[in-house]
């Protein structure tokens, strides 16, 4: 009777694997870039599986209005946004609730870790567009923003990685795919300042017992050495030149 | 490598760069947490003496007072002008700082300086809550009346310069024309010879682009002896191909 | 676009020092141990006209939750199942610097906050919200209006809506095959519940944790964590607030004083919404 409903796949195959074949604790291929826009201060692009999100990063730079500047720092402004053609159906190109959330805790992720007393009275504007979404987008934009942020030369504390754990079929699993995050029972984004052990976002979607959330967070922790990792090969790499220096 | 040479390494935003014990300086480059140290941006790291400096290789000019800045007239005021110097912060020259006098009420500014014009200025004061204030009394400074201004990144200018000046020296010197780097990225230039000035160009770009390439002052010397025509069998030269 | 509020709660700093040194006693500013909640009172039945309403006193907060249903067509992937909207407004009669216009992005957080912990705890039973599987459901809009903002806004936010759930009724319904008649004179069942669920909000500042921040702790706190919890101690929903950051030892500490605080808001809840187990017998 209900021939509309989908069903529920199995995420968890019979050999322990997941519907994409990774194993529990394993994340997808990942790329990363910096400096790829000419026009911004700094830039990054950052790839996990087939979510592909671009970050450009304009400032500190003057902030207009005037009066929305702040005397002992600068202001930052964030916005994450979908493109239209990111989505499998067309997503309507205005801000949603979803993105207008998004934004606003990526911007206080990034407000920890920039140091924006340096510039009182200027902007720093950062503006991420997530070309294809596959799960995990807001993370991917918050690497690629913190990249960009370090690309642009503005001071921070350490840059950031993150990374989902969630829970699919009762398995912690790490870096969720997008099946896993429309079917699991769990998504839990979480992103931190690795070197100095410091967590800057934090969500939970579904439900966790109290044990699972801390196995959760010691999973997270994982990924996150291992993309912060990545963040500064890819960094040095832009600067290898520079190695041999005199 | 000279004995003056330092080590140099890269380092990252939130690289461990050391412990705090030793003399250190304040910079916005390197904070602190508990009793280390780590680096804010990507830059070179350098030990002076007792000292961790980072020079940053990236990012925007940060006024302070002393600097010799070159910047462009944006608005003509009541009693100044607003002027951009590359910076987050619009810079302001006091009529007065000009003319030597205060200025007259109603008097047009514009006939001193108007909107487009280069000046050669030096950062008289600049604090966290009021807009970096310039100066034009000294020699050398005002209204730039002839050669060229070319825009680099602002946190290439130490490399423009040189240790001891010996690579704005050695551009001047092997071209024949008069150089000044802004230390907000802006490079003024007045050559006599329109082949030089092009070279000048170029060879400011090449440093812009690699500026820590081994070697680079004796580099650009011998492109520019080579392209002007001068014996590039120079022993100096010659160790350098 | 997101954009680093303007300082328009200045807390002046000797004020901060003073709150950090009463801190440094063992006890808060309004005398309440680390662990305390605020007075907390839960009226049902506050706003005649919705079907269901709750207004919830906090200390200082007022929040007033109305639910409001109609009829709607099922979403192509679950057909057999009824929706829920929430929405909190932040009304410019709650706070002297908030601003008539759409809801800000603190407005979309609380509201969407809210949503996932009412969602993923699954406290709605959305399939007995279905009248005629594939072709219409109910949809119940949770309204929230925030009265006076006196910090935690969000716990009592979920507060008021799960008791306004449990104080609404659907209107009576006739189904005959695929006729569906609606008396919406009368009432039906009960919305269907399955269980509450809570949000402790935990705010850290400087080195101490505070259960139920009133607003100046609120404002001065470098983070705050809001974890939604079942009466079992299973979460269903975490958010952190604000661009402070935590350790992961601070996030076990936090949610082990958050998970220890529900019981008190399980208690206080239940003195209203007393009724069997999934309210209505069919």
């Amino acid at each position: 009777m209900l021939t509309l409903q989908v069903q529920k796949p199995k995420l968890i195959l019979e050999d322990g694997r997941r519907t994409d074949g990774r194993r529990p604790d394993e994340m997808r291929p990942i790329k990363m870039e910096v400096g790829i826009l000419k026009n911004a201060n700094g830039s990054a692009i950052v790839e996990m599986g087939k979510t592909k999100v671009l970050t450009a990063v304009y400032g500190p730079r003057e902030m207009h209005p005037r009066h929305l500047a702040l005397p002992d720092r600068a202001v930052m402004r964030v916005r994450y946004h979908m493109t239209p053609f990111s989505t499998d159906d067309r997503k309507n190109p205005s801000l949603s609730r979803r993105e207008i959330e998004i934004s606003k805790v990526i911007r206080e992720a990034l407000e920890a870790a920039v140091l924006a007393e340096t510039f009182p009275r200027t902007t720093i504007d950062v503006f991420s567009e997530v070309l294809q979404a596959d799960a995990g987008t807001r993370l991917v934009a918050l690497m690629s923003a913190s990249l960009a942020v370090a690309d642009a030369g503005i001071p921070m504390r350490d840059l950031i990685a993150g990374v989902a754990v969630g829970k699919a079929d009762g398995t912690l699993v790490l870096d969720l795919n997008e099946e896993e995050d429309m079917w699991g029972e769990a998504d839990m984004p979480i992103a931190m300042m690795p070197s100095l052990s410091q967590v800057t976002l934090l969500q939970l979607n579904g439900n966790f017992t109290p044990e699972e959330f801390r196995a959760a967070i010691q999973l997270a922790s994982k990924g996150i050495e291992e993309l912060y990792k990545l963040q500064k090969e890819t960094l040095t790499s832009k600067y290898s030149a520079y190695k041999e220096v005199n | 490598m000279t004995e003056k040479d330092k080590i140099r390494t890269l380092v990252l935003p939130g690289d461990l760069v050391g412990e705090v014990g030793e003399q250190q300086a304040w910079s916005p480059y390197i904070i602190r947490n508990g009793n280390k140290l780590y680096s804010t941006v990507i830059g070179l790291l350098e030990q002076r003496d007792n000292q961790l400096v980072i020079l940053p290789l990236e990012g925007v000019y940060y006024p302070r007072p002393g600097d010799l800045v070159i910047g462009l007239i944006e608005d003509v005021e009541l009693y100044g002008w607003t002027v951009d110097i590359v910076s987050p912060y619009k810079a302001y020259l006091q009529g007065s700082s000009l003319l030597g006098r205060p200025v007259n009420a109603g008097e047009d500014l514009r006939r001193y300086l108007n909107v487009g014009d280069y000046i050669m200025a030096k950062v008289d004061s600049f604090d966290r809550s009021s807009s970096p204030m310039l100066s034009v009394k000294g020699k050398g400074l005002g209204r730039i009346s002839k050669g060229k201004v070319v825009d680099v990144s602002p946190v290439r200018t130490p490399r423009l310069i040189g240790r001891n000046r010996s690579m704005v020296e050695t551009l001047s010197g092997e071209t024949g024309c008069e150089v000044l780097v802004g230390q907000n990225g802006r490079v003024w230039m007045n050559c006599v010879k329109k082949e030089s000035e092009e070279l000048l160009v170029e060879m400011i770009y090449l440093i812009e682009r690699e500026p820590y390439t081994k070697g680079l002052t004796e580099k650009v010397k011998s492109l520019i002896r080579e392209r002007l025509g001068v014996n590039v069998a120079s022993p100096e030269a010659q160790a350098n191909t | 676009m997101s954009l680093t509020p303007s300082n328009y709660n200045i807390v002046p700093l000797i004020k901060r020092e003073g709150i950090l040194s009463v801190l440094e006693k063992g006890s808060r500013i309004d005398g309440r141990k680390f662990t305390d909640f605020r007075s907390l009172s839960i009226t049902q039945g506050y706003a005649k006209k919705a079907e269901g309403s709750a207004m919830v006193r906090l200390g200082d907060t007022a929040v007033l939750a109305g639910v409001k249903m109609k009829e709607d067509v099922p979403f192509p992937d679950t057909p057999d199942q009824g929706n829920f909207i929430v929405n909190v407004e932040l009304l410019p009669l709650a706070y002297e610097t908030f601003e008539p216009g759409p809801p800000d992005e603190n407005a979309v957080e609380l509201s969407r906050v809210v949503d996932r912990g009412l969602r993923d705890s699954k406290a709605i039973d959305l399939k007995r919200l279905c009248l005629v599987p594939g072709k219409k459901v109910w949809t119940i809009w949770i309204d929230i209006d925030v009265l006076d903002y006196g910090g935690n806004v969000l716990d009592a936010s979920m507060l008021a809506a799960v008791a306004a759930l449990y104080d609404a009724f659907l209107p009576k319904v006739e189904i005959n095959g695929e006729e569906v008649k609606i008396i919406k004179e009368e009432k039906g069942e009960r919305v269907p519940m399955n269980y509450p669920v809570v949000s402790v909000t935990v705010a850290k500042l400087d080195k101490f944790f505070l259960v139920d921040p009133e607003l100046e702790e609120e404002t001065i706190a470098d983070t705050r964590l809001s974890i939604s919890y079942l009466e079992d101690g299973r979460i269903v929903g975490i958010q952190k607030f604000g661009s402070g950051t935590l350790t992961t030892q601070e996030l076990d500490a936090v949610e082990s004083i958050a998970r220890a605080s529900t019981s008190r808001l399980f208690e206080e809840l239940k003195k209203v919404i007393t009724r069997p187990e999934g309210g209505v017998t069919q």
